[in-house]
């Protein structure tokens, strides 16, 4: 386990990247522009990128270079693309209907953040040696799960629905990285040529609910019930 | 021997896939998907038999056919060609000609996901597998193209991916775990899990669990994570309803028993167990309170489908070999069942062109054999015996009654009895009250749709007289593979 002998540079800039990927869930929930959700889910990719590489280099992980590479491209490059031609294309430019003000979204989300660093340090027995890193990336992890959830939650567009579930796979993504670099390199590579056919596929009903339909927002889906 | 039979179990379903979307013929499509349905069924039997001395692994233990992966084939098996038959008839009522080779193309494809995930060794490739089965199925179910179609499909796909990320992550925290015990690189084989979950530290080793117990369950359509299940059920073609219900959810219970096995040698496994006892007595309560006061034909069946995934959840949770083999006899009467009912419930939307109940009436005049098979079948699904589902419910109860959970068992009487009447009660409506004279529109393709029907309902009272000494060895190998851990 490599985690068990990090100095404290290596853990610094792990959990430097991993914070900041966070803070940039963060920026998605505070904001209203759909815009916005693209570059921070983007920028989030990038940094997720890095944290791969970093590991690699100092966990002798070389193949953690080539899953660096094809974040960067699919999450990076290739998805926040996708997202902004489904965007171009709805002609909604941000989310009108708030369920919760960006403001109170963003208290909730630190209290879950709160609750995920309590669940992640229940968990962490077995590690006691690299305590700071593994409950850092368990709680980031859950933290991104439960943010990603409540943007689930409180948004009603499709677009930030997408962004929701990809924010989902952006946490273990990030966790896994740190936790299990060791992970079958096939697994991962799988994973991400995956969820760029879920983009791909939630770019094909984002245009059947316009056309079937009219509308993108979830609020006025509500023909089945009960 | 047995990659032979895997692989023309898998190349059938792909050939129909290629020739769907290759040679774009309605017909051609139709009938290579029912040959490579059949071919599926055929093989399943013989695969069964050959894994009952232990399970086969091949391809470099990528692949791993073991008696509940052989159990669950033969179930999905059954349901592909019964529904492909039936769609044959059906989707010609649906005026969709030109996309039909789409339909079959998707179909076929549907099929192999999900049997692709039962051979699969890695965990990973499971949750990849199940993935899958979502986005090829999203496309199906939103066929029809209309807005509830589209609406039901957009829900079914945001909130199943929604769950089975959970899944994704409890599967990278199982890995996380037994990487205290194997060391930080080894391959992510079911074998695996099971040698490093007794060392692992309980807590993780729980919430590991319980985020994929959550996230296949809602696959499953385990209550309260069964929402997308209603709608994606009563809005796609009824073919595919039949193959979401009665191959789909087994699919994913396979997740859950593989998952439930590996942490039941170890010091959660009680947790564990009362965990999945707990969705499955939540579904069926959940289930029957929603069919006692159902309005919509199809989302009758779908609230059905709650209600018996609950009962094989409960069956797996109490544990033993009377729970394990009530539930796996379970999956296999359900497939049957679920699948005329769908069947009866697509002939009489298409017939009446509405998916009301109040709007059915007097079923017996317009379908006079098919109609019976359909009353028939309800009388099965609501449990009553001599059909199968009454066996494999009373197996359940019995390894209830007799264990832990004695109060799950009683609830469990007790909402059998309600659905029983709710679900009757709507059957009786639509076969004997009097109403106005209606339109009833006369459909084509009378042998393709009655054929099925006739194909799900024989087997149905066969197994719900004679229970056979083969299928309780199956089960009894089974159940002790899941209990002692099949390494």
């Amino acid at each position: 386990m490599f985690l068990a002998h990090v100095n404290p540079l290596q853990a610094s800039i792990f959990s430097s990247l991993a914070i900041v990927s966070l803070l940039l869930a963060f920026v998605m929930l505070g904001s209203h522009w759909l815009r916005n959700y693209v570059y921070a889910f983007a920028a989030q990719s990038w940094l997720i990128a890095a944290l791969s590489a970093a590991v690699g280099y100092f966990g002798g992980y070389p193949e953690l270079y080539v899953i660096a590479v094809l974040t960067a491209l699919f999450r990076g490059l290739v998805l926040p693309y996708l997202l902004m031609r489904i965007i171009a294309r709805l002609n909604v430019k941000r989310e009108l209907h708030a369920v919760l003000q960006p403001s109170s979204s963003l208290v909730l989300g630190a209290f879950l953040v709160m609750f995920a660093f309590v669940i992640a340090n229940h968990m962490n027995f077995q590690s006691l040696l690299s305590t700071h890193v593994v409950v850092l990336a368990l709680t980031i992890m859950l933290s991104m799960k439960f943010l990603g959830f409540l943007m689930l939650a409180v948004r009603d567009e499709a677009v930030s629905q997408i962004l929701g579930l990809l924010v989902l796979e952006n946490g273990i993504f990030l966790g896994s990285q740190i936790l299990v670099p060791g992970m079958p390199l096939l697994i991962e590579i799988v994973i991400l040529f995956d969820l760029l056919i879920v983009v791909a596929c939630f770019g094909m009903l984002v245009r059947f609910l316009v056309v079937h339909a009219g509308t993108t927002s979830s609020r006025e889906l509500n023909r089945l019930v009960g | 021997m047995t990659e032979s039979l895997l692989a023309i179990l898998f190349a059938a379903p792909l050939v129909a896939v290629v020739v769907s979307f290759g040679m774009r013929s309605a017909r051609l499509a139709e009938y290579v998907t029912v040959v490579a349905a059949m071919v599926d069924l055929l093989v399943s039997v013989p695969l069964l038999v050959r894994v009952l001395n232990g399970p086969v692994t091949l391809a470099h233990s990528y692949l791993r056919l073991d008696l509940l992966g052989a159990w669950v084939i033969l179930c999905i098996s059954i349901v592909y060609t019964l529904s492909s038959i039936y769609a044959v008839g059906y989707m010609r009522l649906l005026d969709e000609e030109k996309r039909l080779p789409l339909f079959y193309g998707l179909f076929s494809g549907f099929a192999f996901t999900m049997l692709a995930a039962c051979v699969t060794n890695n965990v990973g490739v499971f949750w990849i597998a199940i993935e899958l089965t979502t986005l090829i199925s999203t496309f199906l179910v939103g066929f029809e193209r209309e807005a509830e179609s589209t609406e039901a499909a957009w829900k079914y796909i945001v909130v199943v991916s929604g769950g089975i990320s959970l899944a994704l992550l409890g599967t990278v925290l199982f890995y996380w775990a037994g990487s205290f015990v194997l060391g930080p690189t080894y391959a992510m084989t079911w074998a695996a899990l099971h040698t490093s979950a007794p060392a692992v530290y309980p807590p993780l080793l729980l919430v590991s669990f319980l985020l994929v117990l959550v996230g296949y369950g809602t696959k499953a359509g385990l209550a309260p994570m069964h929402t997308w299940l209603p709608d994606a059920h009563s809005e796609a073609p009824a073919p595919v309803s039949a193959m979401l219900s009665g191959a789909l959810l087994n699919a994913s219970m396979l997740g859950i028993a593989r998952f439930l096995a590996v942490v039941s040698g170890t010091s959660v496994s009680r947790f564990a167990h009362s965990a999945v006892v707990g969705f499955g007595i939540f579904s069926f309560v959940i289930a029957a309170l929603f069919i006692v006061r159902q309005t919509g034909i199809k989302r009758l069946m779908a609230y059905s489908s709650v209600e018996h995934i609950g009962v094989q959840a409960l069956g797996l949770g109490f544990g033993g070999v009377f729970g394990v083999a009530g539930a796996l006899y379970h999956m296999l009467n359900h497939s049957l069942n679920k699948s005329l009912m769908f069947f009866g419930a697509g002939n009489a939307m298409r017939a009446y062109g509405t998916k009301e109940i109040s709007g059915i009436r007097h079923v017996l005049r317009a379908f006079p054999v098919s109609g019976t098979l359909w009353l028939l079948g309800a009388v099965g699904i609501a449990g009553a015996p001599p059909f199968a589902l009454f066996l494999s419910e009373f197996t359940v109860l019995r390894a209830g009654i007799g264990g832990r959970y004695r109060w799950a068992a009683i609830v469990f009487v007790v909402f059998l009895i309600v659905v029983f009447i709710g679900f009757l009660a709507h059957f009786r409506a639509m076969y004997f009250d009097d109403a106005p004279q209606q339109q009833v529109r006369p459909l084509s393709g009378l042998v393709w749709r009655t054929l099925p029907m006739w194909l799900a309902f024989v087997p149905l009272l066969v197994l719900g007289l004679w229970w056979p000494r083969g299928l309780w060895e199956v089960f009894t190998k089974i159940s002790f593979q899941l209990m002692g851990g099949s390494q």
